[in-house]
């Protein structure tokens, strides 16, 4: 008996070693295999990033580098005294907030459409995701051109004889946003269908058998049953109303006060190449971003974890 | 239990829906078929003179064939490489214990958050140091790590519904390692993999903050960033309706793309984001 019973600690340890080494080399392989996606995810953000905010202390102009002089926070006061910019955060304030309610009401319309259709579920399906393929700047011109005083077709059709749209700051807007909404409700309405299949059934069969009315039943057995979904949702779309630029681009170039944080920030790098003061704006975008951000995860405990995928 | 009247209301909203989605598309069709000097003179819906004027002048724009190609070009090398790099990631999430894991997929969130424009005057600066100004690559880099997010998630999301132990199955029934793959995981993964690629394709082919600020000539410029630079054939024609033809010819394969893998496509945007 004794001579036998080393055998099995030997036999054990024999096999920690083998599965430690086992998952020393499962860990270096899973590092070898996400090493090209971070490294170039990496090379395009975290290294420009950091120069950005290095080059935002710098009074700098592509124009004139020998002129290259740090000027510290300089370049931030300028851009927070100046009435421009709170003009354009707030044209982008508004442009988002209008964008995400419209997208997420007629988004759920939309979901709860192809989540009962009847009639050509799968063509109505299609169309609802066309939008989504379009390319955005494609979309932007087919809705300027609608609207535009030379080529549209809505003052006639609406009744509205000369209306010039694109005179005003609130009608270039409203045509802005309109693109904005028809080009990306579909993503809106794919989360929240996604989150209707969720719900389950029979909820709301006992609401209805306890007598609730199909206007309760909405507010108060679906709605709340796909909170999650209909929170990534609005997260995502706000992010990415509040970077809004293509539209703006091609629509107004930022004419008649309509110009968003994304335009100001591109205008003053690329266009004027006043790369400092232009990277001080790109900064306080990407602050803004990073506040947003927090305010849904923290705020309103948004659940990334299903997003992300780490379930 | 659906009444007639139901019926009928879901029937409405269909239409609805479906004159809302497709009208701006057929509206782009209407002014591409329209003569140049139809703008800002007849203001209708449906072209006074139906004309193929407008294809035969993009077609013989330099500016615009450039363009085509380099967008096909660099879209396609983007979904490529973008997508073979998030299935790398993907399974090693999948399928693999390591420590990082979560830090790659909240990184990869973090990116997709990313106010891209922030990024423009900084990359605008490098590639001219390092000589990827106005080149393929140029575009094709900043393409690929935007994209790499949407492509990880719906991989990982699918890639974890795989029944992997199938492959030790077929090895145990005597396949070799590399049949065991082929034949049991790739067409399992495939599917995956294929609307991963449409996703990227369509990041990739709908780009303009990139396509304008890191490209100044033909030699790179995709397709959204020389329609936004078209002024027309001459100074005396309205540009509207050639950049509507081109605007036609870039939409065609979405739409072909979308009526093909309309389910594909809506697995994938909700797989990622929502478990369904």
């Amino acid at each position: 008996m004794t001579a036998v019973q080393p055998a099995p600690v030997a036999g054990l340890r024999q096999g920690r070693a083998e599965r430690s080494d086992r998952s020393r080399a499962e860990r270096r392989l899973g590092l070898l295999l996400s090493a090209p996606a971070v490294a170039i995810m990496l090379l395009v953000t975290a290294y420009p990033l950091v120069n950005a905010v290095y080059l935002s202390m710098f009074s700098y102009r592509i124009t004139a580098p020998d002129d290259r002089r740090f000027v510290g926070f300089g370049n931030y006061t300028t851009v927070l005294g100046d009435a421009l910019f709170w003009q354009d955060v707030f044209t982008t304030f508004v442009v988002t907030v209008v964008t995400v309610a419209v997208e997420l009401v007629i988004g759920f319309g939309l979901a709860m459409v192809m989540h009962r259709a009847v009639f050509a579920r799968r063509t109505v399906r299609t169309a609802i995701l066309l939008p989504y393929g379009i390319v955005t700047v494609i979309s932007a011109f087919a809705w300027k051109y609608a609207f535009d005083l030379q080529s549209g077709f809505v003052d006639s059709w609406l009744g509205l004889g000369d209306r010039a749209w694109f005179s005003g700051r609130w009608s270039s807007l409203s045509v802005v946003v309109l693109s904005e909404i028809w080009k990306t409700t579909p993503f809106v309405s794919l989360l929240l269908l996604a989150g209707l299949a969720q719900v389950p059934g029979d909820l709301g069969e006992a609401a209805t058998v306890d007598g609730a009315t199909a206007w309760q039943r909405l507010w108060r057995v679906t709605i709340p049953n796909m909170k999650a979904a209909i929170m990534v949702a609005a997260l995502f779309r706000t992010l990415d109303a509040w970077r809004i630029f293509d539209n703006v681009y091609v629509m107004t170039s930022g004419q008649q006060r309509t110009e968003t944080l994304s335009f100001l920030a591109y205008r003053q790098t690329i266009t004027r190449t006043a790369i400092g003061l232009g990277d001080a704006v790109g900064v306080l975008l990407f602050l803004s971003v990073v506040l947003i951000a927090a305010v849904f995860i923290k705020g309103f405990r948004v659940d990334l974890s299903q997003v992300r995928g780490d379930r | 239990m659906e009444t007639a009247r139901a019926k009928a209301m879901w029937i409405a909203v269909s239409l609805l829906i479906l004159v809302w989605t497709v009208f701006p598309i057929l509206w782009i069709v209407m002014l591409s078929f329209k003569r140049p000097g139809e703008i800002g003179n007849q203001r209708g819906f449906l072209p006074h003179t139906w004309t193929w004027e407008n294809y035969r002048t993009v077609f013989e724009t330099d500016l615009f064939t450039a363009a085509l190609v380099n967008s096909i070009g660099i879209s396609l090398i983007a979904t490529v490489v973008g997508v073979v790099f998030a299935t790398l990631v993907a399974y090693a999430i999948a399928r693999l214990e390591f420590p990082g894991k979560r830090l790659i997929l909240s990184f990869a969130l973090a990116i997709a958050m990313f106010p891209v424009v922030s990024l423009v005057g900084p990359l605008f600066d490098l590639w001219r140091d390092v000589g990827l100004y106005d080149t393929w690559p140029g575009l094709i880099i900043p393409y690929i790590s935007f994209a790499l997010p949407l492509a990880i998630w719906t991989l990982s999301a699918f890639f974890r519904e795989i029944p992997w132990e199938m492959e030790q199955a077929a090895q145990v029934d005597g396949a070799t390692t590399w049949q065991a793959f082929r034949k049991v995981i790739v067409p399992l993964a495939a599917p995956g993999v294929f609307t991963a690629a449409i996703l990227t394709f369509f990041f990739c082919w709908n780009d303009f903050v990139f396509g304008i600020s890191l490209t100044s000539t033909d030699r790179a410029r995709p397709v959204p960033a020389a329609l936004a630079f078209f002024t027309g054939e001459s100074q005396f024609e309205q540009p509207t309706t050639a950049i509507c033809a081109a605007a036609v010819v870039v939409t065609v394969p979405v739409v072909v793309i979308v009526l093909l893998f309309q389910r594909r496509i809506v697995a994938g945007l909700t797989s990622g984001a929502v478990k369904g």
